[in-house]
């Protein structure tokens, strides 16, 4: 496959403070590509760096195997859909989406040919003279992309671009988004914080944090086997424990030994060992592997989340059985449900839920209860 | 909670609706009188008729004798000196009031204020200021002959009006055109840029129709005072070229109160018909419906 992009050793720092340390990325023809990451990881300084809007202070950036560092933004065969539309307030819909038309000097005819195919893809027939003010979030996302695809992008750059809209609307643009890659065969890169979205539409995501990738790999991949805690735990729910890798497929965590399915470390490596709250399965205490009390228990519909002290560790688990708070249960855990991660600088910051945010939840809601009570 | 908030807020328009009232409706409403009656305050048109056909003899520089419209003409010049003036000020401050708003926000509020201390400066000082600079002997001439070049003839020319409108009116181009361009989102240019405009077609196709409210606005605050100017062109133009606003000062001070008065309403019809058709025009194209 083609490299659209390629990222060579990229540095950027603002004001003295590094935003990106070395990022070396391949970006292939026809990907849906995800660039997710807490805010101030770096991501959209990386889509600006690519759009044009900002320059690297070290490193290239390859553009179908040319360096482009120097080539301004108008001269880059590369769109961009900005986070809050950036349409102009004073153009009306059709003049918005031809914008860039008008600028090649495209035949009057032809515009009006390509404004109008375009307008039917994102589903705004007959909007063309709506200004762009009176129109709703949604749609207001929908002019952006026509806009910025209308002129054949090889590359479409999203910074957020469904950050503004409500969950309901945002699920289906997810879906459309997806949808017009794949029609349109334009390679996306996608900038998101949210990891949902991220699983739901990327051919391939690229885990950021504090100016670094963490990890790149298909979101199947990612979630599967997280490179590190930060992965872990950005990407999903996990508990995360410290544990010894005593040999090939034998892992010690939580004073107890368990076969596991990774291999290749040093004997006795200390690692961090994850374990995902759907992989955990209830069975009665004297049966359990692990064995501890039910501090809390929330009901999400489909199943129950749980949280389950074991030794001062509290796990999350996600499970249909039903358990009462202060109950003795036993985990057994399958060795595939076991992931060993190498340590990292991220190791013992993230995994463990005795700070969950449910039991806080759960806290307040009686408080206000009793307010009313009061009444 | 709410009704007492409106009261308020009708209670803070009372003093300056009364102001407004005072000493813009009532002197308006006076000068559209004193317009339309004679001396005994008889309703007449005639004061209009003789703005119109009022004519005088002119003796050209080559000594020839014409008859002319002399209202008309005075007001076709100070149409001319303003209007060169007004477009003087939007050529120097369009792109000032640009590099302003793209500076970070300290520095924007120090040219600001650089912008507006000469405004600090009585009107009359300043067009004294200039005279001394412009005279045929003063500072510029000074200079120039310093520098071993020819001195030049401007005090006096309708340049020197010009210099001394363009001068006294420029910050009141700058500041509305900027507060437009203060606001103006980053993303909107970079957008521009996105789509394949380089820099000076963002600047027509997305800085420019963006604002024009702000032009506009410093249009008006430049083109009216410069055509109702007289004092500038009295001391610059060494009282040679006759300005619609000499013409209503000489007819006060020579009493003729409803003939100022005429001239007064006729230019004030006049501009507003012309910042009505302007804004007009404008609204045009900022609204996206052309």
């Amino acid at each position: 496959m083609n490299k659209i992009i390629e990222l060579k050793n990229i540095t950027k720092s603002f004001d003295g403070e590094v935003v990106l340390n070395g990022i070396n990325l391949d970006v292939y023809d026809n990907e849906f590509l995800t660039l997710l990451g807490p805010s101030g990881c770096g991501k959209t300084t990386m889509l600006r760096i690519i759009g044009g809007f900002a320059e690297a202070d070290e490193g290239d950036v390859m553009f179908l195997g040319e360096r482009i560092n120097d080539v301004p933004p108008h001269k880059r065969n590369i769109n961009t859909v900005f986070q809050r539309y950036a349409l102009f307030p004073h153009l009306n819909v059709f003049d918005n989406v031809a914008f860039p038309l008008k600028e090649k000097k495209v035949p009057k005819a032809e515009i009006e040919q390509r404004v109008h195919e375009m307008l039917d893809l994102v589903a705004l027939t007959g909007f063309d003279k709506r200004s762009v003010t009176t129109l709703s979030g949604g749609q207001q996302q929908r002019v952006a992309i026509a806009r910025a695809i209308i002129s054949k992008p090889r590359l479409l750059l999203l910074d957020e671009p469904l950050g503004a809209l409500d969950l309901k609307l945002r699920k289906d643009m997810q879906v459309e988004l997806k949808k017009l890659q794949k029609a349109t065969g334009i390679t996306f890169i996608f900038v998101t914080h949210d990891q949902e979205e991220a699983l739901s539409m990327s051919d391939i995501i690229v885990i950021m944090s504090e100016g670094c990738i963490q990890q790149i790999g298909t979101p199947i991949d990612i979630y599967n086997e997280p490179t590190n805690a930060f992965v872990a735990d950005f990407i999903g729910e996990s508990n995360i424990l410290d544990g010894v890798m005593l040999r090939d497929k034998l892992v010690s965590f939580s004073g107890q030994q368990f076969v596991c399915v990774d291999k290749g470390f040093e004997p006795n490596e200390s690692v961090d060992v994850v374990v995902r709250p759907e992989d955990v399965d209830i069975v009665p205490y004297e049966k359990g592997m692990l064995r501890g009390v039910v501090t809390s228990v929330t009901f999400l519909g489909v199943h129950y989340e749980i949280i389950v002290d074991i030794n001062g560790f509290k796990w999350m688990i996600q499970t249909t059985d039903f358990v009462d708070v202060d109950e003795q249960v036993g985990l057994s855990i399958d060795p595939d449900a076991i992931h060993i991660m190498k340590k990292s600088k991220y190791s013992g910051m993230f995994g463990d839920y005795s700070s969950f945010s449910n039991e806080l939840d759960e806290l307040s809601d009686a408080e206000s209860e009793s307010v009313e009570h009061e009444d | 909670m709410r009704t007492k908030a409106t009261r308020l807020q009708k209670l803070l328009l009372y003093p300056y609706g009364l102001w407004a009232i005072l000493f813009i409706v009532v002197p308006l409403a006076f000068i559209a009188y004193y317009a339309f009656t004679d001396n005994s305050f008889a309703f007449t048109t005639e004061n209009i008729t003789r703005f119109f056909t009022a004519t005088s003899s002119v003796t050209a520089e080559d000594g020839s004798v014409s008859e002319v419209h002399t209202y008309l003409l005075i007001f076709a010049r100070s149409l001319k000196l303003a209007v060169v003036s007004t477009v003087i000020c939007l050529l120097l401050g369009y792109p000032v009031a640009y590099i302003i708003s793209r500076c970070n926000a300290r520095l924007q509020s120090s040219l600001i204020t650089i912008i507006m201390i000469p405004m600090w400066m009585n009107f009359l000082i300043r067009t004294y200021a200039w005279m001394t600079i412009l005279q045929d002997t003063g500072i510029l001439n000074s200079a120039l002959t310093a520098l071993g070049l020819s001195p030049l003839h401007i005090i006096g020319t309708e340049s020197a009006v010009v210099i001394g409108m363009v001068y006294d009116y420029l910050p009141y181009m700058i500041l509305p055109i900027y507060s437009v361009m203060a606001k103006l989102d980053v993303k909107l240019i970079e957008a521009a840029r996105d789509l394949g405009c380089n820099g000076f077609s963002t600047l027509r196709r997305v800085i420019w129709p963006l604002s024009l409210p702000g032009v506009l606005s410093g249009v008006t605050m430049v083109l009216i005072p410069s055509v109702s100017t007289f004092y500038i062109s009295q001391k610059l133009g060494s009282g040679k070229f006759f300005l619609i606003g000499d013409a209503i000062e000489g007819q006060y001070v020579a009493n003729n109160l409803h003939f100022a008065a005429a001239i007064a309403f006729v230019m004030m019809i006049a501009l507003l018909t012309a910042m009505a058709l302007l804004r007009a025009l404008a609204d045009r194209k900022v609204s996206g419906r052309s």
